[in-house]
């Protein structure tokens, strides 16, 4: 999906640069077809795929989809619901019946008030992009400490890797828990030495998660925590 | 117009006095994400304009009232630094600062697709930190390449070039004192893949022939321009991804 890649195909594309003859191919995402034409309309990388052309961008918003488990932070409160911010272009709302609390009407603060943190899953974006969150599921709740933190949204697959290998290894390594949320925010609670390290790591996804030697230097990280 | 008639802005050979030929451009350097806070930034310089461009969004429309049910706002902040002219400039909005912002925003709006991002916001600040003449236009370059750079949907990039008259003579890129002492000025937001215009504005008078002269010198700077633009954005990626495009 993201980050370095091999091979002499890939091609960086920059928004309305034409990418082929649209003629036979389906314009897929990050693209539009103009004419004769399918251009860009982001900055990324070129990926065709059964006949799909679309660009894999290197940097882009938040878009949530059903399902995502994602980290808000609460925005406002109203007597029976939550407005929380999900790092993207459009607000998440939790209503009270969703919530995991036996709640009062007017006693929503009570439970979860403004800049509070929660672990949530959207439970349905309709067309107009309105997201309804739930916090009924399995290990869904407030998060009371540790820390929160962002990283970008393409370089969260570098920072989980193949089946979630690389994120095992630091959670094993670290001795935090850590939650790596659909939305680029990722939460880390353990002790302060664990979290130090973590934040090493976050720093180095942040700064070379694009970068063919990402891995390297996250082996190297590794190693030196374990032999520390 | 004319008003300023015994500044001479032609040379005897023929150039500008700053050594330019008619339809030539100042120098332009571009450098695509340069502010790590912001989800998007470009800086451009122009000549002696300097301008930086961050990109944040897009993100929740606030307050309510300001939300568009069918596609996203552009907020644009234009503002011109008080130490990037020779007077001083007293900080903060004045009249021709908002009007600049409202006619970048619109400009953006047609190569943004605002649309699928209905009910939010995309804030664009671009400040000026040197102004030599033409810093819509930088602004405008600026704001295209931190727009792209910030991973925002947009059909084309879009380049900010004037062209202009002084001493009945059709030149491109106006410097300060031809902006100041010329007769006319036409800066332009042009689609560079298209040729499509978003943007025009004109101060003084040019004759149809004029500005037929004007549009093709603005045209053609937008190519080159854009191919400034698009290496830089290609150069930061390039460079993040070891070096390798």
């Amino acid at each position: 999906m993201s980050g370095a890649k091999e091979g002499a195909e890939l091609r960086l594309v920059t928004p309305g640069e034409a990418i082929g003859a649209s003629t036979g191919v389906r314009a897929g995402t990050g693209t539009l077809i103009m004419g004769d034409n399918i251009i860009a309309t982001r900055v990324g990388w070129i990926r065709e795929n059964n006949g799909v052309t679309s660009v894999d961008p290197i940097h882009a918003a938040y878009m949530p989809r059903s399902g995502d488990l994602v980290i808000g932070v609460v925005e406002s409160v109203r007597n029976n619901l939550w407005f929380a911010d999900v790092n993207g272009p459009f607000n998440g709302l939790l209503p009270m019946s969703l919530a995991p609390w036996k709640v009062e009407f007017g006693a929503a603060r009570q439970q979860m008030d403004i800049g509070d943190v929660m672990l949530a899953r959207v439970q349905e974006v309709d067309e107009a992009h309105n997201i309804v969150l739930t916090m009924k599921g399995v290990g869904l709740r407030r998060l009371k400490e540790g820390i929160m933190s962002e990283i970008s949204m393409n370089h969260i697959s570098r920072l989980r890797g193949e089946g979630d290998s690389t994120l095992r290894t630091l959670k094993e390594v670290s001795d935090c828990r850590v939650i790596v949320a659909e939305n680029g925010r990722v939460w880390v609670d353990g002790d302060a030495d664990g979290i130090t390290f973590m934040r090493a790591v976050l720093d180095l996804v942040r700064n070379e998660g694009h970068k063919a030697t990402f891995n390297a230097s996250l082996e190297a990280l590794i190693d030196n925590r374990r032999n520390a | 117009m004319g008003g300023y008639g015994d500044v001479k802005l032609l040379r005897e050979d023929g150039l500008r006095l700053d050594g330019r030929k008619v339809d030539e451009m100042r120098e332009v350097e571009i450098e695509a994400g340069i502010l790590p806070a912001a989800d998007g930034s470009a800086w451009v310089k122009h000549g002696l304009n300097v301008a930086v461009c961050a990109v944040y969004g897009p993100m929740e429309a606030h307050p309510r009232k300001i939300q568009r049910q069918d596609r996203a706002v552009i907020d644009v902040r234009y503002n011109m630094a008080p130490f990037s002219t020779s007077d001083r400039i007293r900080p903060g909005f004045n009249r021709r600062s908002r009007e600049i912002s409202k006619v970048t925003a619109e400009a953006l709006e047609s190569v943004v697709l605002v649309e699928r991002y209905p009910r939010s916001k995309i804030r664009v600040e671009i400040e000026i930190l040197a102004a030599e003449a033409g810093t819509r236009c930088v602004g405008i370059t600026a704001a295209a390449v931190a727009l792209a750079d910030a991973g925002i949907p947009m059909r084309d990039l879009i380049v900010g070039v004037a062209s202009g008259k002084i001493e009945d003579t059709v030149v491109l890129d106006l410097d300060k004192a031809e902006d100041n002492y010329g007769q006319a000025d036409l800066p332009m937001g042009i689609l560079p893949t298209t040729g499509e215009i978003a943007f025009l504005q004109m101060d003084g008078d040019l004759s149809v022939e004029e500005y037929n002269t004007c549009m093709d010198y603005n045209l053609k700077a937008a190519r080159e321009i854009h191919v400034l633009m698009v290496d830089a954005l290609k150069r930061r990626y390039a460079e993040k991804n070891g070096g390798e495009a």
